[in-house]
């Protein structure tokens, strides 16, 4: 009985400090929580410019399995945000596009994946 | 003002798109990094040319003359992986030798090199019974080891192989047998498979 109330009160509280963490996340915009990559694609594209030094606009294209011009509306909206970097060139006659993640679109990535995980945790204390 | 039940909902949907966005940034990454420039087509040519030198590695009375016909085959299936891969690399915009294409590369040599000497060691000293069990365990050791930075069907592959190479070192008579399903008939499979799934 002694243990059992014990766990109570330990979950009580643990659940007191979760609830802030849960109802900030709800309330988004409040949060700080980065709206332009909580977007699938945009994470996605982020995500896939994290893991290589740069790629071109064919392979992001490839990898993200999205049309020309989806890639090209959300690429845009990263660039304007100083999160992307956009190289324009020619290879041979052939135009290529080659897209870098920046300083502050490495930043961003990792911030939302520590707030993503602190969520996680939040919601495993609460519960 | 939320009742208590609907505020565990919301925090269970809010674990749940958490944990999914989660999801989405490592397989993303996985994805990005994986080299798909494998070759299916090489693989297709290499199992049907491993069969073919099966055939007639088993005419063979000489074990020199047994030996030269698998390392003609093994010259000429890395050859074709190689040119192919490398082909279907350019074509993705990617070269063999830079990025996932080169850790794949340099995960998979070294236990080919390993190959190489305990070959020669074991002809040397005239025994060529133990050779493709331990052939289809090293090639498998590279393949999975090289596998990791490819895609999924790459390592699977590497695993069957060690599979395979395990029971011929048991069983060592079926020799021929034993390296036409490997290299036959295992590159033929996930070499279709490839073909199909990841283009070329």
């Amino acid at each position: 009985m002694a243990v059992n109330s014990s766990r109570n009160r330990k979950a009580t509280a643990a659940g007191k400090t979760a609830r802030p963490i849960l109802k900030a996340a709800r309330d988004e915009p409040a949060t700080g929580l980065d709206k332009l990559i909580h977007e699938r694609t945009r994470l996605a594209l982020v995500s896939a410019l994290a893991a290589n030094s740069s790629m071109t606009f064919n392979e992001l294209k490839t990898v993200l399995q999205i049309t020309d011009g989806n890639l090209s509306v959300h690429a845009r909206k990263l660039e304007d945000a100083g999160y992307l970097e956009c190289c324009k060139g020619f290879d041979g006659r052939l135009s290529r596009t080659e897209y870098k993640l920046s300083q502050s679109g490495r930043a961003a990535l990792q911030r939302y994946v520590t707030h993503m995980e602190a969520l996680i945790s939040a919601v495993k204390r609460s519960g | 003002m939320s009742k208590p039940d609907q505020r565990d909902t919301a925090a269970t949907s809010l674990h749940g798109v958490a944990a999914d966005n989660l999801r989405l940034i490592r397989a993303t990454m996985e994805k990005a990094t994986a080299f798909t420039g494998i070759s299916g087509k090489g693989y297709v040519l290499a199992g049907l040319s491993a069969i073919a030198a099966a055939w007639i590695a088993a005419q063979q009375t000489l074990p020199l003359l047994w030996l030269a016909v698998w390392l003609l085959e093994a010259a000429f299936a890395c050859s074709v992986t190689l040119l192919l891969s490398a082909g279907k690399a350019r074509a993705q915009g990617k070269s063999l030798w830079s990025g996932s294409g080169r850790k794949l590369l340099f995960a998979f040599l070294p236990t080919m090199a390993v190959g190489a000497v305990v070959t020669l060691a074991f002809y040397l000293q005239g025994n060529t019974l133990l050779l493709p069990g331990l052939w289809l365990i090293l090639y498998g050791a590279g393949v999975m080891t090289a596998g990791a930075h490819s895609i999924r069907p790459v390592p699977l592959m590497g695993f069957l192989f060690i599979m395979l190479g395990s029971a011929q070192l048991l069983v060592p008579a079926t020799a021929n047998l034993t390296l036409a399903l490997g290299f036959g008939g295992l590159h033929l499979a996930f070499g279709i498979l490839i073909w199909r799934q990841h283009g070329g």
